[in-house]
């Protein structure tokens, strides 16, 4: 057992860091997501150069390695700075599913692009009526001769907008809720009969709501095995899953250190109300989550790169508890503020804007829970 | 960082289990798993196995009979120890009181208290908390005189776990006059339970048992020689006591198996709605995921414990982190307590003290682990209080991690 962190970790989440304090203020931030994409072209292409973009992926498939330890290192240091170029969507969750479920070919021509900068990728696989349940899908693909038919609906697909190629989770065969049925299809976001509705979110990301009716795809775009994605899926979240813990922990330790500061100088009653025990033990409260948090979240990181069988517990248990810390520390950030907190002005704001939608995203926090119990 | 154990940590695993299977006695074991209480004879006889085998001073430097274990052989043998039922160590000796000793005391000290504490032929308690000095800790007013080559003791110590059973106690006592700045008027002193003018009386705590004391000294006289370090520099000492010992003080590996026991208890407790044999309480989705929500808690605090020892291990000061240890140490294993007496039911309420308190011959009253459910929960109400309570804690975080 060993928690220390190698020199090359350290180096990859300093250098975040420096970029973060650099580039990424709250005002500059604002400026992004007020801009016309929501994200800057120009970072991305610095993420690429500097190799972030890689981190997620393996050796072979021409990334920095792929360890569940350096996603989570890598995504700390982005959510410390509430950055919102789509590295989760586009790179972890969309670039997983090709590194997991992709041909050499398809993972050849893909991964590079995504890892130079020069491809936007969204994955569409919710549905309204579907929940946190990832076999719950209507959307359907008919093989008709040498092409699928695509019809459907898809719903909050995150970076939809920005996306060049979306994947697309439709049943091929089976019902509604079967396991079994699930197929992925690649999409170019141009395609004729796809109809996308963008939009931003409340956290200042960007997603969209799209239809597909009867899209004809040629049947060699389909991504892994046809039926058979259910499990590619299922695990390729639950990394999502653990990037997505690991981003909110950047954000709560810097919620509690801006709580801190900040009732250090804001005065009422002639001394700063950092002199209040009442308050002082709610800000305990808020680094005693922030710790549990990190601390659950090293656990499922470890066990993803164990191979061991039980990262799905160790994932949910993570998505959990990262939920109720993010829910404690993000509501007290905002009350520890007063006034201030609840404008767009300050950044606390965001954060705690941020620290509620992650609890929503890839399952809540009960749906994991639940998850737990039941594996 | 990785998770996995090195085929010589496999190893010792093997031998720690091996060796917990063949000289764990049977009776103990029992009780400890039962959750009942243990008489001074349980700790003693196991002490002793202990020390034959080398095993007794976990913590200790290996130059004082020490293991020289590293953190992960020390996480092995705390969670095979639980998972055995093998009773866990009274503190006060082992892991309070001797470490005081091979970092302050002089070579005479060592020699003289340190073989017998490794060995448990002398059973230590402590002496710091009094009637009007809890949290305010440095309040404390026993006094401590000099006459001649003694000091001459005054003064009620409180809250003295197995005071009863003691041969020797540590003592925070008052030795500067007033106008001394509290922490540089207290020393600290071994004083011989054998001394006259001492009497120890006991404490009645809400499970009916007597486990705590008062101490009472009535010019109690104590050479000069059993002062640790320097007069007036007690409460250095002191401080470095309630800090040392991290390892162990969240009780994770404890909880992981009380927690593990639960669950197997509601899987065979039913929840009344049905009469099949699998209408048990685990069915019940409200208790479920209070049950997850739980061993949850417990994963984050494990790590949170493993995290901190890795520190330690490379050289590093415990971090923030630790500090963290006490408070959802005793809050989780708190949560497990109350379990345990939602699974009771209506069998928590019988209290048939001898159940729970020592050997029973009679007809037994309810299901075995519901005896000592709520008395236990009652019981454990303490570990949120003692070693500097839980606001104390976050005080500490306060002011030592967030500056405030």
């Amino acid at each position: 057992m060993d928690f220390s962190v190698s020199e090359e970790q350290r180096m990859l989440r300093d250098s975040i860091a420096k970029f973060i304090q650099q580039n990424y203020d709250f005002h500059s931030r604002c400026e992004l997501v007020g801009s016309e994409t929501g994200f800057s072209a120009a970072h991305w292409q610095l993420f690429a150069e500097l190799g972030w973009l890689s981190v997620p992926f393996r050796e072979e498939d021409g990334g920095f390695g792929g360890s569940a330890v350096d996603l989570m290192l890598m995504m700390e240091a982005f959510g410390q700075g509430m950055v919102v170029e789509p590295i989760l969507p586009s790179v972890v969750l969309s670039g997983g599913l090709i590194a997991a479920a992709g041909s050499e070919v398809q993972k050849r021509d893909m991964l590079g692009a995504l890892m130079a900068g020069r491809l936007q990728l969204a994955f569409a696989f919710s549905e309204p009526q579907s929940r946190y349940n990832l076999a719950n899908i209507k959307t359907r693909a008919e093989l008709q001769g040498d092409s699928y038919v695509l019809s459907g609906q898809k719903s909050v697909v995150l970076n939809g907008g920005a996306a060049d190629v979306l994947i697309v989770a439709a049943r091929t065969s089976g019902g509604q809720l079967d396991d079994n049925g699930v197929s992925l299809l690649l999409v170019n976001a141009d395609t004729d009969g796809l109809v996308r509705q963008d939009y931003a979110t409340v956290d200042g990301h960007r997603a969209s709501e799209i239809t597909f009716d009867k899209v004809r795809l040629p049947a060699t775009d389909l991504l892994g095995e046809a039926g058979g994605a259910l499990p590619v899926i299922e695990r390729t979240v639950d990394r999502v899953s653990l990037a997505l813990c690991a981003e909110a922990v950047g954000a709560m330790e810097v919620a509690y250190r801006k709580t801190v500061e900040y009732t250090r100088t804001r005065k009422q009653f002639g001394v700063a109300i950092a002199s209040f025990q009442a308050l002082q033990h709610r800000m305990a409260d808020m680094f005693i989550e922030c710790e549990m948090a990190r601390s659950i979240v090293i656990m499922a990181a470890l066990q993803l790169d164990a191979h061991n069988g039980i990262a799905p517990r160790a994932v949910s248990a993570a998505k959990s508890r990262v939920g109720r810390a993010a829910r404690l520390i993000g509501q007290e950030a905002v009350q520890l503020h007063g006034g201030i907190g609840v404008t767009e002005e300050l950044d606390i704001g965001h954060i705690f804007k941020r620290l509620t939608t992650v609890q929503y995203m890839f399952g809540s926090t009960d749906h994991h829970t639940r998850r737990f119990a039941s594996l | 960082m990785n998770i996995d154990y090195s085929p010589e940590e496999l190893a010792f695993r093997r031998e720690v289990r091996d060796f917990l299977q063949a000289k764990l006695p049977p009776g103990t074991r029992r009780k400890v798993l039962d959750g009942l209480p243990l008489i001074k004879s349980d700790h003693v006889n196991w002490q002793k196995i202990l020390y034959e085998q080398g095993w007794a001073a976990v913590n200790w430097p290996v130059e004082y009979g020490g293991t020289g274990w590293t953190p992960t052989q020390k996480y092995i043998w705390a969670n095979e120890c639980a998972m055995a039922g093998a009773p866990e160590v009274v503190p006060f000796g082992m892991k309070m009181v001797a470490p005081v000793i091979y970092t302050y005391g002089n070579q005479e000290q060592k020699h003289r208290f340190l073989p017998g504490i490794l060995s448990s032929d002398h059973w230590w308690c402590q002496g710091y908390s009094e009637p009007n000095a809890g949290s305010d800790l440095a309040s404390l007013t026993t006094s401590a005189v000099r006459d001649g080559d003694s000091y001459v003791v005054n003064g009620t110590k409180t809250w003295t776990t197995l005071g009863h059973y003691a041969d020797w106690i540590f003592c925070l006592v008052r030795t500067g006059g007033p106008g001394v700045k509290n922490q540089e008027a207290i020393s600290f002193l071994l004083i011989d339970m054998e001394t006259p003018g001492i009497t120890v009386s006991p404490i009645i705590t809400l499970d009916g048992l007597h486990e705590v004391n008062e101490v009472h000294f009535d010019n109690v006289r104590v050479p000069l020689e059993n002062r640790i370090g320097e007069e007036g520099r007690g409460w250095t000492y002191a401080k470095m006591l309630l800090t040392h010992e991290r390892t162990g003080i969240a009780r994770v590996a404890q909880s992981k198996k009380r927690l593990q026991t639960a669950r197997e208890l509601a899987s065979n407790t039913s929840h009344g709605d049905g009469i099949e044999d699998d209408e048990s309480l685990m069915r019940v989705p409200s208790f479920a995921q209070k049950v997850a929500a739980i061993e949850i808690e417990l994963l984050a605090l494990e790590f949170t414990e493993l995290r901190t020892l890795s520190a330690v291990s490379t050289g590093q000061a415990p971090g923030p982190e630790s500090s963290i240890l006490k408070i959802k140490g005793t809050e989780v294993a708190q949560a497990i307590d109350e379990l345990y007496v939602e699974i009771a039911g209506y069998y928590g309420l019988p209290f048939v003290k001898a159940q729970f308190g020592g050997e029973y011959e009679g007809p037994w009253v309810g299901p075995g682990a519901a005896a000592n459910s709520a008395p236990r929960y009652f019981n454990n109400r303490k570990t949120s209080i003692y070693g500097g309570s839980n606001e104390i804690q976050k005080n500490i975080i306060c002011k030592a991690v967030l500056g405030l």
